[in-house]
């Protein structure tokens, strides 16, 4: 369990949180800029001393302004992975690797080098200066090294921010493999929702400082009363458990969970058993009040009408849907809605046109 | 050869003031350069304004106050004396505190520059890499700030050789003690042995071009350094 609670003036901005946070897993610091994600992560970390707070990871105290506590970022367990990569110009990149490995205790290496350089495939990499990398390249080093210093904590701010749509495509796979590798926590600050969404399993969701709300991403996601069900990329995320590939069609079934139900998805073969992450967009889903006969749309799931909420854009309205526990949000317009006469309760087809498997 | 022992003499003590004024000002002047380059306090503004007076002060002034300073009547004078060590006027001692002040901002800025050109990020990143204040400083700090460090060294050391006015002020031209070459060629010019200036002087021109020639290869203007 990770504790954190913080208050903190700078200028004109006032962060002012109180989180409970797992110990495992991803957690995402999600909002707009300026909604203090990176300050309540550098408070984390120390870089931020906030006059009032209190940060115990698992039991450990690393402040307690009431008690005087203050434990500097250089004697906390954790590594920081800078929005650009802050590697040291002046040593070549094992050497920036070999920074903080040095610097602990030899008992408390549980990462060792060369499992690092694999994780991250950059062992090709070793002997560089960082100014002949590419912006990828740097920024897994720098996951790398802050791994290395085996902390209890993995904090990363933005790590994909300043990579265009090739790099960041290139470095997504490394960060999603980190949690199942590493036993380590990670706080995950982004703006991004797509990088949430693949990512994350709890998220905190920001705004001026504040914490909106806090939860596992499938119940946050779904909430028609945040920020997050409204924009053009509001959507789910789905836990499918591969049951069968029709090789024929190359179609892979996903079970949702606790259902009977399945989704198909086109994709290369995927063997069965294994967990995989959906996402489906509130705009990909339209709603049928019969079941459609004679459609191209693969995805013809039975639903029930939740909750229906306005959408920022007046001419549409958001729908929560419950596939058999699994909740589903759709974006219909306000016309459609009124012309099927939705209430909550109503048994309904729900149209998935699309749905992207996250890995 | 047309120079002379005692021009030799002026080389060997320059060279010799020179080099020990530019170690103690990069012993010195980086820790008071790293402190500007960080602090938040309202003493910045004045302690770096001080630094900076030698660049616009004339050298007499420098040296005169010094001079009072150092003298029997004045202060550190009283304390020197106190402690048996005589006054420091017109001794190589004496020169070389006179040579501390007058070089002060060549050594001081460039370093300060580069300090503050390193920005806060890289020892944030230190710390999180488990690297305490005095780590970040040695293995961070001074290692990114190195350019700086070589153009303060270069400016520093040419600068200490081409001293003449302080030198005159609490130095005099004692041969060996503070005999300098800059005041060598004052002797020369004095003596009306223009062949003998020629020399030391055209070495001093040299000397300084050279310098200020690596400098500019380096990518590192002299000037910037100054400003």
């Amino acid at each position: 369990m990770l504790e954190a609670r913080f208050s903190l003036s700078l200028d004109s901005f006032t962060l002012d949180v109180e989180l409970q946070l797992p110990a495992h897993g991803v957690t995402a610091l999600f909002g707009p800029s300026g909604s203090g994600k990176t300050t309540l992560l550098r408070c984390m970390a120390g870089l931020e001393h906030p006059p009032q707070g209190q940060l115990t990871l698992n039991g450990e105290c690393w402040q307690d302004s009431q008690r005087g506590v203050f434990v500097a970022p250089h004697q906390r367990a954790i590594g920081y992975v800078f929005q650009e990569s802050s590697l040291f110009d002046h040593l070549r990149v094992e050497d920036n690797l070999l920074f903080g490995f040095k610097r602990i205790a030899a008992g408390e290496r549980r990462i060792r080098l060369n499992q690092a350089i694999e994780l991250l495939g950059i062992e090709h990499l070793l002997a560089r200066m960082p100014a002949l990398l590419s912006g990828g390249e740097r920024q897994r080093v720098g996951i790398a090294r802050a791994l290395l210093t085996s902390p209890s904590l993995l904090l990363m701010d933005e790590p994909l921010s300043a990579l265009d749509a090739q790099r960041k495509a290139e470095v997504l796979p490394y960060l999603q493999r980190l949690p199942g590798e590493l036993q380590i926590p990670i706080i995950y600050v982004s703006h991004a929702i797509d990088e949430v969404a693949q990512l994350a399993d709890h998220m905190v969701l920001l705004e001026n400082g504040q914490a909106l709300a806090s939860g596992e991403l499938n119940t946050l996601l779904p909430r028609l009363d945040l920020p997050l069900a409204q924009g053009d990329n509001a959507g789910v995320v789905i836990n499918g458990l591969v049951t069968h590939y029709d090789a024929d069609y190359q179609l892979l079934s996903l079970q949702l969970p606790n259902s009977q139900l399945s989704i198909l998805v086109a994709h290369q073969p995927i063997a069965p058993g294994q967990q995989l992450r959906l996402r489906v967009q509130a705009r990909d889903v339209s709603l049928s009040l019969s079941q459609p006969e004679h459609s191209s749309i693969l995805n013809l799931l039975p639903a029930q009408v939740v909750e229906l909420a306005a959408a920022d854009n007046p001419a549409h309205l958001l729908v929560r849907l419950d596939l058999q526990g699994t909740p589903l949000l759709a974006r219909i317009t306000r016309y459609s809605s009124e012309q099927l006469g939705l209430y909550p309760g109503q048994p309904i087809w729900a149209q998935i046109k699309s749905v992207a498997l996250l890995g | 050869m047309p120079l002379t022992s005692a021009d030799f003499a002026a080389i060997w003590l320059t060279l010799q003031l020179a080099s020990i004024t530019t170690a103690l000002l990069l012993l010195l002047g980086t820790p008071l350069a790293w402190w500007l380059a960080r602090t938040r306090s309202w003493l910045k503004a004045p302690i770096g304004a001080l630094v900076a007076l030698p660049l616009v002060l004339p050298p007499t002034v420098i040296g005169f106050y010094l001079l009072v300073a150092m003298g029997p009547q004045g202060p550190v004078g009283a304390l020197t004396q106190s402690l048996g060590l005589g006054t420091l006027p017109f001794t190589f001692t004496g020169l070389v505190i006179g040579s501390l002040f007058y070089s002060l901002p060549f050594v001081v800025q460039p370093i300060q520059n580069a300090f503050e050109a390193i920005g806060t990020r890289p020892l944030e990143v230190a710390a999180t890499l488990r690297a305490g204040p005095l780590d970040r400083f040695f293995h961070v700090a001074l290692p990114l700030a190195r350019p700086g460090l070589v153009t303060a060294s270069v400016l520093g050391f040419a600068h200490t050789i081409g001293e003449f006015g302080v030198v005159l002020m609490i130095g005099g031209n004692i041969p060996d003690q503070t005999r300098v070459v800059s005041v060598q060629i004052f002797n020369h010019v004095e003596a009306m042995e223009y062949a003998q200036a020629h020399w030391l002087a055209a070495g001093m021109l040299v000397f300084s071009f050279a310098i200020l020639l690596t400098l500019q290869r380096r990518g590192r203007v002299g000037a910037r350094a100054i400003s």
